[in-house]
């Protein structure tokens, strides 16, 4: 089923039948970040089978949603993943909304789209620090974080919190933003266009990152479909598909923004995917705060909403920063949750973990699980 | 001999003039030891005459012979105590320099971050001594010994001037250089003994990385031999304070030499046999507590040297440019390190700009960009000299 | 056998394309924009995914999970259009005494492990599937953590 393209490591095939060897990385391994395991098998150093191993940061997350009133749920949904904390609170409200038959206020459609881009961006940066250390070079970490600290603050000024935000309601958002906070989020985001030069041109411009990235782990388009893969690994592979475009939620549908989308499929078309969003959501983060701006200080942010959800079923899903994550509501009229189904990108990208790293060394192995930003909170739940 | 005062024992006098000094010119640290020694041994040699006049004890202890024996225990210490702190203040530069590109502090303990080192190898010592129950006890402790062994060697051997040196070797690059390549085979075997997969890989990968580098680097020291016309340490330099440094003719030449030295000390971004991101440590990594920090202080020496053999061999050792008279006014140890750790300074560079290639590529690198450098180097060289510039 | 392959199927195409072909197994529920809700006989769910797959151009299965509904259970599907962003959603209803269907692990790699996560936590059969082993919860748990019989100890 997998055409995997060996052009790039020639004469592998030996004639001596040598032993193979199992190495298995993880759960406290360097390049595995968060607790899972890919057990490896090794011919030399180049990896012949890969099994990936989940499952020890399994809480039952979806179980204990059953147990909790609905509004109880939304921080808990800030724990599904420390780095994209917004975009699964937002999700869950969503889904909620949709079972209530509800529409939010237009101000904080574009609030939570602010929200969900910086908190993209600062997932991205996330993702860029993690790529430095496995490609064994500390500077793009720090450089990386650094920038992450000021997307830091703009979630501090927006909710009191660095991390897990606890920012979007059932109805709305917690609060509304002041002039001082969008002052300093669109200088934030002028400055960082800029900055983040710096990271680029020291990845881009040196052939040892080129080099270590080109070639390694290449997908085709239709294995990478198959296989389930979402999100800038699989724009990066060649798949014109992101949810913000083509099924528009909230006010996504009246921003301007371009989908990155590149067809060579390996680890550096991903990660070339990856840097071009980190500028197109500095993009929208900018409309939106005009479009707040514009519609005026005194607009609703929030409705209030019954604490009943009427008997039915709702399914939502939106562009995580790591992929494409949705939320499958069964309510049955009461206050609680009668089943709540988390469908989480990681989940899906780890799986296709095999065919991403076969064929290739296992020096590359940490470079192209770097390209599918492992989460592990969200991937057990 | 009569006992009159004590300065009969702490005379200050010409070591040369002792019969049984072992070296033909002068040698700073031996007579930095055989001074300390005349006050040491004066004073013990003092206090027993005053509780026994009239001892041999005394008269033995500072006779030429056994001055010269205790000397040279004295030099010993010196020799290893200096390249000690020289790899320290590299360590302590790279910590302060990385944090610098990385636009952080660095080390803040005592003395801008200086005692950091002396913390971490004072803590590194009192771990516990930790040996896995599973590994080869034998070969495990042995390979690490001759690891740390073989790099302090050679970090002790790296004459700093004319008047610094342990041994005035003819062959003193060829010696050092075999030392060097000592480790790679220690390492291969260190990482079978531990009975740990990463380990096992990362010792193939040493080995895979020696064969990459060695061989050029080789070549580009047969070069620069072949440019001053010996082997021996002093010859070279005092080549280049004739004619001109020799990174001018060998241009080619010293940029391989410091990819390939960097190499040689597995600094990134060669450093694929201790691979953090998927070998966990490497071969380093069944190592703990004393051994492991000894292995890291290996590692610098092993750094330093590599620095070291660049300045000698390109930049002109102990010289200092356009000043080519009353060399020995400029305190010349002083000279020597600071270019070493200019070098070092641009290994630092290196390693906070660049990523950790991989071991195909580093094979690749070897053979096919720094093997036909050199020889490119060789045969511009062998033109310069059959031309007679020269 | 070659069938007529839709790329870009408008939500109208699908129900009646699945209606006419699948009539009496396939009841659509509902249609929104972009999402389609249908209810499968759980015998001809393959057949039903592999032409949403093959003449529909579904290329990818969003995710599969359980339901109990303590009387019978359900698998939900969701499968989805990468050329124009429509959702088709199926559901199987499975009796409580026989909790088995026919895996589409082979026609979506991806639902591999939605599969495998449904058996753990359900308890239902995926035939066909190629590992059918626990995932997230450890070997030895011999019970179904998210079946409503199992009751959680805390209560709000």
């Amino acid at each position: 089923m997998m055409s995997k393209d060996v052009a790039d490591i020639k004469s592998e095939a030996s004639p001596i039948d040598t032993d193979k060897m199992w190495v298995i990385m993880g759960p406290q391994h360097p390049f595995s970040h968060g607790l899972w395991t890919l057990k490896a098998q090794l011919d030399g150093e180049i990896v012949t089978d890969a099994e990936p191993i989940i499952g020890y940061l399994h809480r039952g997350w979806e179980k204990e949603c059953e147990n909790r009133t609905y509004p109880k749920i939304i921080p808990m949904a800030d724990r599904l993943c420390y780095a994209a904390s917004m975009t699964y609170t937002h999700l869950y409200c969503m889904t909620v909304e949709k079972a209530l038959g509800i529409d939010v206020p237009d101000k904080a459609k574009y609030m939570r789209i602010m929200a969900d881009e910086v908190c993209r961006i600062q997932s991205h940066l996330m993702w860029l620090a993690a790529v430095g250390t496995d490609l064994g070079n500390l500077t793009v970490f720090l450089w990386a974080m650094r920038e992450r600290e000021f997307f830091m603050d703009i979630n501090v000024r927006l909710c009191g919190a660095r991390m897990t935000t606890n920012f979007p309601r059932i109805g709305g958002v917690r609060n509304d933003v002041d002039e001082e906070f969008m002052m300093y989020a669109a200088r934030c985001v002028d400055r960082f266009e800029k900055a983040v030069w710096d990271i680029i041109s020291l990845i881009d411009d040196s052939s040892t990152f080129v080099s270590r990235m080109r070639g390694t782990g290449y997908l085709t388009r239709e294995a990478c479909a198959n296989l389930g893969i979402t999100g800038p690994a699989m724009r990066g592979t060649g798949v014109d598909f992101d949810i913000r475009r083509d099924d528009p939620y909230d006010n996504y549908d009246k921003v301007d923004f371009d989908v990155p989308v590149l067809k060579d499929g390996d680890s550096y078309a991903r990660y070339m995917v990856r840097i071009e969003e980190l500028f197109q959501s500095c993009k929208i983060i900018k409309q939106t705060l005009q479009k707040i701006k514009a519609i005026g200080k005194n607009a609703p942010y929030r409705f209030k909403v019954p604490s009943k959800v009427p008997a039915g079923r709702a399914f939502t899903r939106l562009e995580d920063p790591r992929g494409e994550s949705a939320m499958y509501l069964v309510s049955d009229g009461t206050d609680k949750p009668y089943r709540l189904k988390v469908r989480s990108p990681i989940f899906v990208n780890v799986s296709a973990s095999k065919p991403l790293v076969q064929g290739s060394r296992i020096a590359d192995v940490p470079v192209i699980m770097a390209m599918i930003d492992m989460c592990l909170g969200e991937t057990d739940r | 001999m009569t006992y009159s005062s004590i300065l009969d024992w702490i005379q200050f006098g010409d070591v040369m003039s002792n019969p049984f000094y072992p070296y033909q010119t002068y040698n700073l640290p031996f007579d930095i030891g055989y001074k300390l020694w005349e006050i040491i041994g004066g004073l013990i040699a003092w206090l027993i005459n005053l509780i026994f006049p009239g001892n041999g004890v005394s008269t033995w202890l500072i006779s030429p012979e056994v001055s010269n024996m205790f000397a040279l225990v004295l030099f010993m210490v010196i020799i290893f105590a200096v390249a000690f702190v020289v790899t320290l203040i590299s360590l302590w530069m790279e910590r302060k320099v990385l944090g610098r590109i990385m636009d952080r502090r660095g080390t803040m303990v005592g003395l801008k971050g200086f005692m950091q080192c002396i913390a971490d190898g004072l803590k590194t010592f009192m771990k516990e001594n930790t040996i896995p129950k599973k590994v080869d006890k034998m070969t495990y402790m042995w390979t690490v010994s001759l690891i740390i062994g073989t790099s302090v060697l050679i970090a002790c051997m790296v004459p700093l001037s004319p008047r610094w040196f342990v041994v005035n070797y003819g062959t003193g690059l060829l010696v050092i250089m075999a030392l060097f390549a000592l480790a790679p085979f220690f390492i291969l075997v260190s990482g079978w003994a531990q009975n740990n997969k990463y380990s096992l890989i990362g010792g193939m990968r040493a080995a895979e990385l020696m064969i990459s580098y060695e061989v050029p680097m080789l070549i580009m020291i047969a070069t620069t031999c072949l440019l001053a016309g010996s082997f021996n340490i002093n010859d070279i330099v005092n080549m280049q304070s004739d004619t001109v440094w020799f990174f001018i003719p060998q241009i080619f030449g010293f940029i391989t030499f410091i990819f390939c030295a960097t190499a040689e000390a597995e600094r990134v971004p060669f450093d694929i046999a201790e691979a953090e991101a998927e070998l966990v440590e490497g071969w380093q990594t069944e190592y703990a507590g004393m051994k492991w920090g000894l292995i890291m202080l290996a590692d610098y020496m092993r750094g330093y040297v590599s620095c070291a053999m660049v300045v000698i061999m390109y930049l002109g050792g102990w010289l200092i440019p356009f000043v080519s008279e009353g060399v020995n006014g400029w305190i010349p140890e002083i000279v020597f390190l600071l270019k070493v750790w200019f070098v070092f300074f641009i290994m630092i560079v290196l390693r906070g700009a660049l990523a950790r290639v991989r071991t195909d590529q580093i094979v690749n690198i070897g053979w096919k960009v720094f093997m036909p450098l050199s020889v490119v180097n060789f045969a511009v060289v062998l033109l310069l000299k059959v031309g007679g510039v020269f | 056998m070659t069938e007529e392959t839709y790329q870009k199927p408008s939500v109208r195409e699908i129900q009646e394309l699945l209606e006419k072909k699948f009539s009496g197994k396939v009841r659509v529920t509902g249609t929104e924009e972009r999402r389609v809700c249908a209810n499968v006989d759980r015998d001809c769910i393959h057949d039903v995914c592999a032409y949403i797959h093959g003449s529909l151009t579904f290329e990818h299965a969003t995710s599969v999970m359980g339901n109990d509904m303590i009387d019978h259970m359900e698998v939900i599907y969701h499968l989805s259009n990468y050329f124009n962003g429509v959702i088709v959603e199926l559901t199987a209803e499975l009796p409580a005494d026989d909790l088995r269907i026919w895996s589409v692990a082979d026609i979506w790699a991806g639902a591999n492990w939605h599969e495998r996560e449904t058996y753990e936590l359900f308890g239902i059969i995926f035939d066909g599937h190629p590992k059918l082993k626990r995932l997230l919860t450890p070997d030895t748990y011999e019970f179904y953590p998210f079946r409503k019989s199992y009751k959680l100890r805390g209560k709000e």
